[in-house]
């Protein structure tokens, strides 16, 4: 699973949702790989204008990963610094959670990512 | 829903839905690569870069229509799951329909393609119309895809008048080399499907808290493109 994917990811339970605490869901136990992926500027300059950046800063220094900017980098910034560009894709398209937890803030529940595939079915008493 | 007032519908859709799903995933995957018009030319209109979901992906034969958005695809099936995660750059979870694990009001467009006709009572299929809206923003708009009742000239022949609640068999080959026998073989399974009639899939958008922007039939199905209805200021 894409760490951009936890961007756009909460908890399936309904009382969570309103909660702040509910997102982003926190990684636990996460063993990472990447995924070689050829980059796609026009789609990745354009989806991070949709990403929540406070989420995506959370998200990245779980994982353990160098801190972000303190704002995302506007579109033109981006065209002229491919650098930037790439580092961007490696954390967001090709970076994968492939064993591990996803954690609610809210009700502690834990989801399992098992072979790269998060599951959000809920237990009987959850839902 | 037939004859199964004692059972509760998420328990009965357990049984006649997802349990089926999960042992034909392969062999349904395989038969299901060609995309219908409609959700084809839905998707290639989407700006560059706009994320949205495709709620019941299934094998995911969606996502690989358009590149240049970001799609997170969701079924029950894990094993159909499997398959849809392979489709790049795209994403596919595992979750239920009527409880997605996405923020509201987050999404540029969903699609769901013949999903809703599998939930058996006429409330749980709004309740999908009504998650599925729930994750749109203001602008954004959502396809939604099921199976008519009137296709008086497709192979099953059904039409006004015929029974909308129905388990329609799904017949697995079964090759010599995987059968216990040695034999070619093969296997019947059955899924239970609500068939829609003319208007029912609008008035399930409306009673959802949707608004309709177009409707259509396309061969077999009603489909119509819907979004939240907006509050008047
Ligand atoms: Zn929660």
């Amino acid at each position: 699973m894409k760490v951009l994917t936890l961007n756009f990811l909460t908890c399936a339970v309904k009382a969570c949702k309103s909660s702040s605490d509910s997102f982003p869901l926190h990684p636990k136990d996460c063993e990472l790989v990447s995924d070689e992926l050829e980059v796609n500027s026009a789609l990745l300059t354009n989806v991070l204008t949709r990403v929540d950046w406070k989420a995506l800063t959370t998200t990245a220094a779980e994982l353990g990963f160098p801190t972000l900017p303190a704002t995302p980098p506007t579109p033109e910034e981006l065209a002229g610094d491919e650098k930037m560009l790439k580092e961007l894709h490696t954390l967001l398209m090709e970076t994968q959670i492939n064993e591990g937890k996803l954690v609610c803030g809210h009700c502690g529940h834990e989801y399992a990512v098992k072979e790269g595939i998060a599951n959000f079915l809920l237990p009987n008493h959850l839902v | 829903m037939a004859s199964t007032e004692e059972i509760a519908p998420e328990k009965y859709e357990e049984q006649h839905v997802h349990e089926v799903y999960e042992q034909i995933a392969s062999h349904f995957s395989s038969t299901r690569y060609k995309a219908w018009p409609i959700v084809k030319q839905f998707m290639q209109s989407l700006t560059p870069g706009s994320v949205g979901l495709d709620v019941g992906c299934g094998n995911g034969k969606y996502l690989a229509v358009n590149h240049d958005v970001f799609i997170i695809g969701s079924d029950r099936s894990s094993n159909l799951v499997k398959i849809a995660s392979q489709h790049q750059p795209h994403a596919a979870i595992v979750a239920d329909t009527l409880a997605l694990p996405h923020q509201a009001a987050s999404f540029d467009f969903a699609i769901s393609i013949a999903v809703i006709h599998h939930l058996s009572t006429p409330e749980r299929r709004t309740e999908a119309v009504a998650a599925i809206l729930e994750c749109l923003k203001d602008e954004g708009k959502a396809l939604i895809y099921v199976w008519a009742l009137e296709q008086k000239d497709s192979r099953r022949g059904w039409d006004e008048g015929s029974e909308q609640d129905l388990m329609v068999p799904w017949v697995m080959k079964i090759g010599k080399k995987n059968s216990p026998s040695g034999e070619a073989t093969e296997k019947t399974f059955h899924r239970y499907y609500h068939l829609y009639r003319s208007g029912e899939l609008e008035s399930n958008i409306a009673a959802a808290g949707g608004e309709v922007v177009e409707s259509g039939y396309e061969k077999d199905n009603w489909w119509a493109i819907c979004k939240r209805k907006q509050i008047e200021s």
